[in-house]
């Protein structure tokens, strides 16, 4: 019963992930990290391609970190992204030793891949004290941080850790500080700021740079790898689409230096600007034009939209593979103990680390999202149907084989019937579990509501991120709606009247 | 199968069921130990005992549900085992305590399940379930409840439906009237014993229950702790019993109503 009403639902899930991987206009996948500078400069790119005219623009953006974004790329789940030379370098190479942009590109060509000139400015790791500080001791330099082992630091866990961060910087200036805290990097500037620390690390470009009375300490030694922003491209995108190419050269390159990118970074961060405006304001324009049209509540709709398909289609992935399997451990108990214990573990591994490993089977987008959230979704229908199956009054088994109902038959007409309460709270459970985790598709470029999600958490804008959240928990509760409702359809009435619902 | 088949009285030299050393162990527990005997065609024949006698392992050994670790059951002249098995439940029809219906099915598919799975045409069913309805004095309308809605009579006449969908030869009951009030009991025991006399179907009722044995069965077979203690009719166990314990199980009981006319 539950097989044959899965499979309309799964056919209705394939043919909406059809229709949307169908349209066949000429089409730029231009991505981002989850970062706001990476967002601002996608935007930047995407608003220059659009209006050469040449390719419709989607908008890949907040994708995970590095690994995402380059496989991403070199895979051709996008086209191109915002990247920076020392992360390349450290890619391909495996040092983030700067390499000049010439030999990158050399490195790059065997992987399909070609990088632009730099856009200007360098996004690299550096040291700030407060101004009175640098003036009261003198310091200009990080090798004058050497001559005061009595100043007190604040880093961020990242840098904290990487051998190109503070521990391979203090053997090579022979650092030394009083103390050192580890905090997350927004709160590094606060702590600064307040003088409860001396020293932080900031990166060259944060927005908060401009806004607050600092002096950074110059990399007299040249520690710090050099990280210039450049647009990494699959060279197929370069053949194709000749004058989006040229129009981004001529537009961007050497055209943002640190000022300029740091200002960028403030009115996302620090004013609050949309992405659009943001780009709008970088070209001049007045802010109002952007594509994308609709605003926020459009995009919302489409966000959920989109979520609902993630859902539908990975949950009737996982009945269908859940319920047999279920049935499976039910019928064979020592194989259904592994069997359960095995989807159990698949369960303990984090959903985001579950997303990531998909990318090198699947790459990037619904795909790996429809397989990982069916992954997840996994348990709980297995475990119920398990569960209801084995719970099933043995006497009434006896009698269907005493009716002379074949296996075959007592499973249909017998067994899942009277199991179908347990099965279909599990699909339930698995439902609105997948609601919830659906939000963390957008993190591999799969879209829905939690793309406002990723956006939101990387400009440290609540609204955005309450934008993605509240509709993505009104769609739970109303997916948890949706199945009270197929529980009258579905749960034979003699069940339903007087059997206690499992928990 | 012939459903026909039933149809047939058997004389009293052609055994229906026939035990032969049948021992069979559960973990460490003996559940039938060392049985043999034989139940005569188109009788009624009683399986008494307490709880843990062995009277219930012995009608699922009929059935096949569980197999025995020594000795054989032949059914009908067929030999009780995997390959058989399909054949005789054909010829068997089950009922037991409170009528083991399915709840998520009305009354009349718990009635048709069995024909529905030998994919009987329609017309055949329906002629067959209007026969039975009439047999157990049911109206058709009842048969479209599910069983949460009927009373625990209507459930076990229900119950007994479903075991002469097929009408086969056989019917085994184990415990069938056990959970019902003392006044619809008594109620369906005459009922039960008006549909059987004239079918001369062979009948094995399990009970705890002396009037109820004494009630209903041409034969009675007395088991303790896995063995028959002893087999004949109620007045060769009460008049000649073969040893102290079927005195003491007999008269462990109060004699229900009609029980002394019947003795005397």
């Amino acid at each position: 019963m539950t097989a044959r009403h899965a499979a309309p639902l799964l056919a209705v899930g394939l043919a909406a992930s059809l229709h949307i991987a169908g349209a066949e206009e000429p089409v730029v996948r231009v991505g981002s990290k989850a970062f706001t500078e990476s967002f601002i400069l996608g935007e930047i790119v995407a608003d220059v391609i659009e209006r050469t005219g040449e390719a419709r623009v989607e908008r890949r953006f907040g994708l995970g970190d590095t690994g995402i974004t380059y496989r991403a790329v070199a895979h051709g789940d996008i086209d191109l992204y915002p990247e920076y030379t020392g992360t390349l370098s450290q890619m391909i190479l495996g040092t983030p030793s700067a390499r000049s942009v010439a030999e990158l590109r050399q490195e790059l060509r065997g992987a399909g891949l070609t990088i632009g000139n730099p856009l200007g400015f360098s996004n690299t790791y550096a040291l700030a004290v407060r101004r009175e500080t640098s003036q009261r001791l003198d310091l200009r330099t990080i090798s004058d941080l050497a001559r005061h082992p009595e100043l007190e630091g604040a880093f961020s866990p990242g840098f904290t850790d990487r051998e190109d961060g503070w521990p391979g910087l203090a053997r090579h200036y022979g650092l030394a500080l009083a103390r050192l805290r580890v905090m997350e990097h927004a709160l590094t500037y606060e702590a600064l700021a307040r003088g409860k620390v001396d020293v932080i690390d900031i990166y060259s470009t944060d927005g908060k740079l401009g806004r607050l009375d600092l002096q950074i300490l110059r990399d007299d030694r040249r520690f710090f790898p050099d990280y210039q922003a450049v647009l990494l491209a699959r060279e197929d995108f370069v053949r194709r689409f000749p004058r989006s190419w040229r129009a981004l050269e001529r537009e961007l390159e050497g055209r943002i230096d640190e000022a300029r990118m740091s200002r960028l970074n403030a009115r996302a961060d620090l004013d609050g600007k949309r992405l659009p405006e943001v780009a709008a304001e970088f070209f001049g324009r007045a802010p109002s034009d952007g594509h994308g049209g609709g605003g926020l509540g459009a995009e919302i709709a489409g966000l959920a939209a989109e979520h609902l398909h993630l859902v539908v289609v990975s949950l009737a992935v996982a009945v269908l593979f859940g319920v047999p399997l279920g049935i499976l451990a039910a019928r064979r108990p020592r194989l259904g103990q592994v069997e359960l214990m095995a989807v159990g573990a698949l369960q303990t591994i984090p959903s985001l680390a579950l997303l990531c490993f998909m990318i090198p089977f699947l790459g990037i987008g619904k795909l790996p999202a429809f397989v990982a959230l069916a992954v997840y979704a996994l348990l709980p229908i297995v475990r119920n149907t398990h569960s209801g199956l084995v719970s099933v009054d043995r006497q009434l088994l006896e009698i269907a084989v005493v009716l002379g109902l074949d296996r075959r038959q007592r499973l249909v007409r017998i067994e899942l019937p009277l199991a179908s309460l347990h099965i279909l709270s599990g699909i339930k459970t698995a439902a609105v579990w997948t609601a919830g985790t659906a939000t963390l598709a957008a993190f591999i470029g799969g879209g829905g509501l939690g793309a406002l999600i990723v956006r939101g958490l990387a400009l440290d804008d609540v609204s955005l991120i309450l934008a993605g959240a509240v509709p993505a928990a009104l769609l739970a509760l109303l997916i948890h709606a949706g199945f009270e409702l197929l529980d009258r359809l579905l749960i034979p009435a003699g069940l339903r009247r007087n059997f206690a619902r499992p928990t | 199968m012939n459903p026909e088949r039933g149809r047939e009285v058997r004389s009293g030299s052609c055994p229906m069921i026939q035990i032969e050393g049948v021992t069979k162990r559960f973990a460490d527990a003996v559940a039938i130990d060392g049985v043999s005997t034989r139940f005569e065609g188109g009788l009624t024949h009683v399986l008494l005992g307490s709880s843990g006698s062995g009277k219930s392992t012995l009608l699922r050994l009929i059935l096949g549900l569980v197999s025995p670790d020594s000795g054989s059951v032949r059914v009908d002249g067929l030999l009780v085992e995997p390959s058989s098995q399909r054949t005789l439940l054909g010829r068997i029809g089950y009922v037991v305590q409170e009528g083991g219906l399915f709840p998520h099915l009305t009354a009349r598919r718990n009635v048709t399940l069995a024909a529905e799975a030998r994919r009987w045409e329609r017309e055949r069913i329906d002629a067959r379930v209007a026969e039975l309805s009439t047999l157990v004095g049911f109206d058709e309308a009842v048969l479209a409840l599910h069983p949460d809605q009927l009373s625990g009579g209507q459930r076990q006449r229900v119950g007994l439906m479903r075991a002469l969908m097929l009408d086969p030869p056989l019917l085994l009951l184990d415990e069938p009237l056990g959970s019902l009030d003392p006044l619809v009991r008594s109620d369906l025991q005459h009922q039960l014993k008006e549909i059987f006399t004239p079918m001369a179907k062979t009948v094995v009722i399990v009970t705890h229950d002396i009037g109820e044995a004494a009630f209903f069965g041409h034969t009675i077979t007395l088991m303790t702790k896995g063995r028959i203690v002893q087999q004949g009719t109620f007045a060769d166990l009460s008049r000649r019993p073969a040893s102290d314990f079927v005195t003491a199980f007999l008269n462990a009981q109060k004699p229900p109503p009609g029980l002394r006319e019947l003795l005397s």
